[in-house]
This record gives structure tokens, sequence and C-alpha cells, in this order.
């Protein structure tokens, strides 16, 4: 029986995918204002921040809504809370890429530092696994979901060689120390932002299975 | 420990089999929820719990259903004594062409029992119990009919409670009810559970899913399963069940 209910369901479906997918080409364009040494771009996806923002907020107040129409239960009610939890995470997400810009701006400032490909490497992974979890999301795919769990490794492993090799270098050039932490604090948040996706990836396994497997996997 | 044990219970009516092999355990003190789509079985259940269905013509059963490890069903068992045991309220409130007073004493009186004090301490005790004392303590005698819907209700309730049971089946207690009347017996049910063993058929999802402890969900005669209610109602085993309380049919 097709039921009103799913038809907006289905709209919130596309509501928190368009949320995902402003997310992920805000960090696209962090990584690539940075290989760039764009501080123009990075202003651009800083001020879409407010943008994703405002769509939390929407939908938000939609998951209330539909929670206070519907009194939904089991997997409507588990789809509602997934939703809630999800863009809350593409929030910080974007914030993150946000901080990833700023850096991108303070550094034209600075002695000119070369890039590590740690960086774009890292971001590359996190875009990759953000796009696996929203696939994830609209497919009802765990298998895909505990991928993006597992690979949040990958990007952890990246983050603490880069921390080893910029404290290293930094004890020959001790005058890089500004840009060097700015770096850091880009690898930290790209590191972060890995964190968030695999929130979300998380959370996925319980809306389709009703397992919790946070702090688990 | 359990105050109903159900065993491979099976119901008829005629040929027709209303329920098949339904067997579960009803721990005491708490809210089990019956739930499940008009002529799923839950009815028949729960009125074969104090056997009401031996007023139906050609009913017949299968199985066993133990109170407190005695099984109703046997020739020991007096009806009328098992129903005092096992409570029953009533979808539509019907309270008896008699005062306030009266409906609460009634089992008292038909079980002999005329000393006013003792009438008049369980009448009070009764209506306490089942929320109603406060507004009816300076009317006892009026008419039951010059209550409100809800009101009744709880004067059944009270009814019940007077006798004394161990089990209260409740069917559709809050269905004719407006919705400040439905929340008074919901809570009502939660106070009575500290004392009595609950069971309530309710087509009301989310008071089954507010009231109960454990949840069950019946279709088509069959029991498809039973759990803790907070794990039907977010995550529940069958895709019969989780089809059926988010509203898929039914």
């Amino acid at each position: 029986m097709q039921r009103h209910f799913d038809v907006e369901l289905d709209e919130l479906k596309e509501k928190v995918s368009a949320m995902g997918r402003t997310v992920e080409e805000q960090l696209e364009g962090a990584i690539g204002s940075l290989l760039n040494r764009d501080a123009d771009k990075a202003r651009e996806i800083i001020a879409r921040d407010h943008q994703v923002n405002a769509m939390e907020v929407a939908i938000d107040e939609e998951c209330i809504r539909l929670i206070a129409l519907y009194q939904p239960e089991a997997r409507d009610l588990r789809f509602i809370i997934t939703a809630m939890k999800i863009i809350t995470d593409l929030e910080r997400m974007s914030d993150l890429a946000s901080n990833v810009c700023e850096r991108v701006i303070e550094l034209k400032e600075e002695l000119p530092y070369p890039i590590p490909p740690a960086i774009p490497q890292m971001g590359e992974i996190a875009r990759e696994m953000l796009l696996s979890a929203l696939t994830a999301f609209i497919t009802r795919d765990t298998k895909l979901a505990l991928d993006v769990c597992r690979r949040d490794e990958e990007v952890n492993v990246i983050h603490r060689e880069l921390i080893r090799s910029i404290v290293t270098g930094l004890a020959h050039d001790p005058d890089r120390v500004s840009p060097a932490v700015r770096i850091l604090f880009m690898s930290r948040s790209l590191e972060r932002f890995a964190d968030h996706v695999t929130n979300v990836a998380e959370i996925i396994v319980y809306l389709v299975e009703g397992k919790v497997i946070r702090h688990l996997v | 420990m359990e105050r109903l044990s159900i065993k491979d219970f099976s119901a008829y009516y005629g040929e027709t089999r209303a329920l098949g092999s339904v067997s579960m355990e009803i721990p005491d003190r708490q809210v089990l929820a019956l739930i499940g789509p008009s002529g799923c079985g839950k009815t028949t259940f729960l009125r074969s719990l104090n056997r009401m269905n031996d007023f139906v013509k050609d009913f017949s059963v299968e199985g066993q259903v133990l109170l407190d490890g005695q099984d109703i069903y046997s020739p020991e068992m007096h009806p009328v004594i098992l129903r005092r045991r096992v409570g029953m309220v009533f979808q539509k409130p019907n309270p008896f062409t008699k005062s306030i007073f009266e409906n609460v004493a009634y089992g008292l009186r038909i079980q002999g029992i005329r000393a006013k004090g003792v009438l008049r301490d369980v009448v009070e005790k009764s209506l306490q119990a089942a929320a109603l004392w406060d507004e009816v303590k300076d009317r006892l005698d009026d008419s039951a009919f010059a209550l409100s819907g809800g009101q009744q209700q709880r004067l059944c309730i009270a009814r019940a409670l007077a006798v004394e049971p161990e089990v209260i089946l409740l069917d559709e207690p809050a269905s004719a009810l407006d919705p400040i009347s439905t929340a008074r017996i919901e809570e009502l049910i939660q106070e009575l559970k500290t004392r009595y063993t609950i069971v309530i058929v309710t087509h009301n999802m989310q008071q089954a899913a507010r009231v109960s402890d454990q949840t069950v969900f019946f279709l088509s005669g069959e029991m498809v399963e039973m759990g803790v209610t907070s794990k039907i109602f977010t995550t529940p085993s069958d895709p019969r069940t989780e089809d059926y309380i988010t509203g898929r049919f039914g």
C-alpha cells in the first residue's frame, strides 16, 4: 500500500542527499583551492557554509514535523532519526571544509611552503568515503556503509604520519613553524571530516538493521 | 514470575480456527499489549483468558491456559471464580443501571457480602485505585449514567478491581474516549500494573507503545511475534510486524 507518508519520506531522503552532495562539493573545492593556492575559491567555499547551515535547519524542522504528524514506528522512525543524525554530521563536515579553506587563505600570506601530498590524499579518501556513505544511505547498503567505517583508519594513519614528518622537518627548519602549523590544522580537519563520515556510515547500519554499532567498529 | 502461561492454545468457532497454537508466558505485574488487524484473533485470545467465549455457540479450544499453574479450562475451575480472578473491561463503558456506589459494590453483593462498612471501604478503595474517587465521592448515589464516558470507563475498572482480581483484561478500553480521558486511562494502567497483571487489546499503536511492557502481534489467527515493546516498535524482527505497525497494511 503506497502511503502519502512514503512520498514525504522520499522527499526527505532527497533533501538529505542534496545536502550531502553540497558538502562533498565543498570538500572537493577546498582541496582544489589548496592545490591551486586560490584564496578567492576558498572564500567562495566558506560562503557556502551558510547554505549548508540553512539546509540543516530546514531538514531538522521537516523531521520534527513528520514525527509530530505521523508518529512513525519501526523503520519509518529509524529513517527519520537517521536523517536527523546524518545532517548534524554533514553540518560539521561543512564547517571542517571551511576550516581547510581558512587555512588556505592564511597560507597565501605565509612564506612559500610545499603542500604535502598527504593532504590531497586524505581529502580524496574522505570525499570517496562521503560519496559511498551517501550511496549507502540511498540504497540501504550496509556492506558499503561498513566499508566506509573501515576506511577511516586509512585517513588516521596518513594524519599520524604527516604529524610525525612535519614535526621532524621543523627541527631542521624552525622558521617555517607558522605555515607548518596551518598544514597540521588542515590535516586535523580532514581527519575529523572522515570521522564524521564514519558516524554517518554507522547510523546507516542502524537504519537498515536496527543495530547500534557506534564505538564498536 | 509468570501469572499466565499459554501452551499450544488454539480456538475454534465451529470448524473455523480463529487462533492457532499460541504459546506464551505472561509475567506478573506487567502490561501485555495485543495488536493486529481486525479479525486477527486478538480479541478471541483476550476473551479466552477468562472464558468469556464460553457464551459463544460452537466455540471450542485446544491446549492450555494456566493461571498460577492451574488450567482455566479444567472442570475444577468454575468460570465465575475464574472471572473474579481475571476481570475484564470492555471497549464501550457498560455500567449497570444502578448508582455509582452499587456498580462498584455489585461484585461483592453477589458474593454475599452485606456488611455496609466492608462495602463502603471496598467501594472507596476501588474508586481510588481507578482514579475516580475525588470526582464522585460526594455523589455516590447518583446514577452511573450521570458520569462522562471517561468516568464511566473508570467506574467499570473500579467495578473490576472491587473483587480483587489478579489479572485485568482490557478490550480497547480507551477507543471510545476523548484524548484527555484516554490519557487518564493510560496513567491508570501504569498505576495498576504495580499490583495487577494487565492484558490490553488496542488498535492504537502509540497507546500500545506507551502503556505496555511487552507486545504481541497477531495476524490471521497466528502469533507472529512477541517481544519487549520498545524493541517491537523500533526494530521488530518479523517484516509482517513492521509492515503492520508502520501502517503499510491493516
